[in-house]
């Protein structure tokens, strides 16, 4: 089943071009790696897919769900599945993880037609999924990502992501940062949480990453277009090779 | 965006104020101006004894001889004085036995302000004074609250029932040569409420005082007095409201509050008067005198304040620590969007030994308003080991409004240790996004972001009004992002 479908993609930032024409297509089920080298426009990708107001999309069409994605708000992509594991996490003084979980959780249920959960349920939930992610159960009860860690960050982004249970999950730069053990751990959260009807996208420099969470297709950014496309062994050539043969061949 | 939530904000946009509405009720005024014989009709109307009427006449005679103050960082158009009705009362303005006797449009006014007088609907625990214009409408428990020697009435009935305690302590802590608005507060004030908590008595439940202006062209001087005797403890809340008009309405209050040895009052408030419209008409003129004495030794105060309301707000809520080991305590919220003007926050003045205050202020500012704190922390020469901490923080939303910081240190005594922390912020765009991307919009974001920015005062709020308060927060901010 395809989940989506990027046709042609224009984006630009202060009138400069970052993207020049993506193409890429994710069925459900499937796990897809993007890597290519700095200022390819990796995440660039993911903000005009999650919506972040900075970035202007020019031309081209991306439908989610069978839905028109770019014609969503950013909180109605992430009510439809979205979700953007940030490369940088932000943080929010004073907010408790629980209260922001609460108010995400129920924004989407309410999305859906559902009735919010109650106090007891909504707690049951988090302890459910702390389980899956084995973060600090500490971390909770602090606001979000205040004084967090590189680590215990990207620990707390997987950890949303199984609360929200997203069908397309992007990862940007999740690796980065993070020491092997806590690279482990996150992997780990995100190949628990594959489902069947669920793909994502893996934004990347390294193979390492790639060990954990395994493609299905690697394609190569370079200068905002998508120039290669191959199968998890590409990564092992990229490691070995580097981009410059890829830069050589891309000049243009 | 779901659609009912697009026109639930869109609802919000059109009617942000909802307490704007005004109430028909006949009301007994006394025509407009000031002078000795409005004052002195003033007193008659309410049947004061002697020595109200010389303790106004001596604040008015003094009113007159000072100018208009203009120090604060606001910008405040001139007031005529002469165009103010200075006493306008719900009629008949007569002692009510029991509940059947309040008109029932004043009764449904409260109620539709969530303030319901029949004390079996009141919120659990909570006594209420409610104050319309000049006069006090009605007091809730007072019965179960005598059974413990607590007074809790009008100051009007006070000064009949109970003219002793009153003349001792009014004016004891904010004397008429204050301030050009205490002056004229003490000259003109109509109605407020008395508070006694008689020694070694814990107040069993929270006092409440309810604020309404509804008549037109009114000004509203109330007047609260609150005396906490040796050893006890009592809890006090006042809110405000006003109907939404095109011109400015003037509320001068006073606030005097006592505390004997040992015993401690929490003072919380939620302000919200009409605080004019987007483009910056009409709304209350707030300037307000509030200051506590810590008479006795190891005594506590506590300010805490959540300031929505108002086109303008000069506020200080203050704490006099002349007992030794005394403890004042002041945290505040000030909001200001559209074109409010806000310049509050508190004054300690440090006289016994052993002596603590902490100040906690925490500014929004919004749209084109402009939110300033000042405090003053003064430590005088025999206050040994006083202590002050202090923590100013301003979050800017938006970059055509302004905060402004005026701390004073004035320290007198070398063993003092006085700390100030200051923060300006905005909030991130990144901030906003990362909600949104969670699937939070961005009214939503921005309430969240402000309340926890506002926690630390928030958490100082009786459980009751700390949910009223965030909705406040959030309500007074719309519409200014995105």
């Amino acid at each position: 089943m395809e989940l989506l479908k990027i046709e042609n993609l224009h984006a630009t930032i202060d009138g400069k071009e970052i993207l020049r024409g993506i193409n890429l297509n994710i069925n459900a089920g499937e796990t897809h790696a993007i890597m290519g080298p700095n200022g390819s426009g990796k995440s660039t990708l993911s903000a005009v897919l999650a919506g972040n107001p900075a970035y202007t999309v020019t031309e081209g069409s991306v439908r989610f769900n069978g839905k028109d994605l770019l014609g969503l708000t950013p909180e109605d992509r992430a009510h439809e599945g979205l979700f953007l594991s940030f490369q940088y996490p932000v943080e929010i003084p004073g907010v408790s993880m629980t209260n922001f979980m609460r108010a995400a959780v129920n924004e989407k249920r309410r999305y859906q037609g559902l009735a919010p959960l109650s106090s007891g349920d909504f707690l049951k939930l988090m302890r459910q999924k702390k389980q899956i992610i084995d973060i600090d159960a500490n971390l909770t009860n602090r606001a979000v990502n205040e004084g967090f860690s590189g680590g215990e960050k990207k620990k707390n982004e997987i950890f949303q992501m199984a609360m929200l249970e997203p069908t397309l999950r992007i990862l940007d730069e999740t690796d980065s940062g993070l020491d092997i053990d806590a690279l482990r751990v996150c992997a780990d959260g995100v190949n628990r949480l594959k489902q069947p009807d669920n793909a994502t996208i893996v934004i990347t420099h390294y193979q390492r990453l790639l060990d954990y969470i395994v493609p299905d297709f690697i394609h190569i950014l370079y200068r905002g277009r998508i120039v290669m496309t191959g199968g998890k062994e590409l990564a092992l050539e990229l490691e070995e090779k580097g981009y410059d043969w890829i830069k050589k061949q891309f000049q243009d | 965006m779901a659609k009912d939530k697009v026109a639930a904000i869109e609802d919000l946009g059109n009617d942000e104020y909802k307490y704007g509405f005004h109430s028909d009720i006949a009301t007994h005024t006394i025509p407009k101006g000031l002078s000795e014989d409005v004052v002195r009709r003033i007193s008659e109307l309410k049947g004061e004894p002697e020595f109200m009427l010389e303790f106004r006449l001596r604040a008015f005679r003094h009113w007159q001889t000072l100018p208009v103050p203009e120090w604060a960082h606001l910008k405040i158009p001139p007031i005529d004085f002469q165009d103010i009705i200075y006493y306008a009362s719900p009629v008949p303005p007569k002692k009510l036995g029991s509940m059947d006797e309040v008109d029932p449009e004043i009764r449904a006014t409260f109620d539709k302000l969530g303030i319901p007088l029949e004390e079996q609907k009141v919120l659990s625990n909570v006594a209420v004074d409610a104050v319309m214009d000049s006069s006090s409408v009605k007091t809730t428990f007072r019965a179960t609250l005598a059974e413990k020697g607590i007074i809790f009435c009008s100051i009007s009935e006070a000064l009949k029932e109970h003219p002793d305690l009153v003349r001792r302590h009014l004016g004891s802590v904010v004397p008429h040569t204050d301030n050009f608005y205490a002056a004229l507060n003490s000259a003109v004030f109509s109605d407020g409420s008395f508070v006694y908590i008689p020694r070694g008595v814990r107040c069993p439940m929270e006092l409440s005082t309810y604020f309404r202006i509804n008549a037109r062209n009114t000004g509203q001087f109330e007047r609260t007095l609150i005396v906490a005797d040796d050893d006890s403890y009592v809890s006090y809340l006042e809110g405000c409201t006003a109907p939404m008009r095109d011109e400015n309405q003037l509320h001068a209050a006073i606030v005097e509050i006592v505390v004997g040895a040992r015993a401690e009052v929490k003072y919380s408030t939620v302000q919200n008067w009409y605080p004019g419209d987007k483009q910056g008409r009409g709304g209350i003129y707030n300037f307000v005198t509030k200051r506590a004495l810590c008479r006795g030794e190891h005594s506590k105060v506590s300010w805490t304040q959540v300031e929505t309301g108002s086109a303008i707000t000069w506020k200080y809520p203050s704490c006099i620590l002349k007992g030794d080991n005394s403890v004042g305590e002041f945290y505040s919220v000030a909001v200001t969007n559209n074109y409010q003007q806000a310049d509050t926050g508190t004054k300690m003045i440090h006289l016994g030994r052993n002596t603590r205050s902490t100040i906690v202020s925490k500014g929004i500012s919004a749209g084109h308003s402009q939110n300033s704190y000042r405090g003053l922390v003064r430590v005088a020469s025999g206050a040994d080991n006083a202590r002050n901490f202090s923590q100013c923080d301003s979050l800017l939303l938006g970059n055509q409004c302004g905060a402004h910081t005026f701390p004073h240190l004035d320290v007198h005594n070398p063993t003092a240790q006085v700390e100030h922390e200051a923060t300006t912020s905005k909030i991130g765009e990144d901030q906003i996004f990362y909600c949104n991307q969670r699937g939070i919009a961005t009214e939503d974001a921005v309430a969240l972001i402000v309340n926890g920015y506002a926690k630390d005062v928030l958490n100082h709020l009786p459980l009751e009004f700390a949910a009223e308060a965030q909705k406040l927060l959030q309500i007074s901010l719309e519409g200014s992002v995105g």
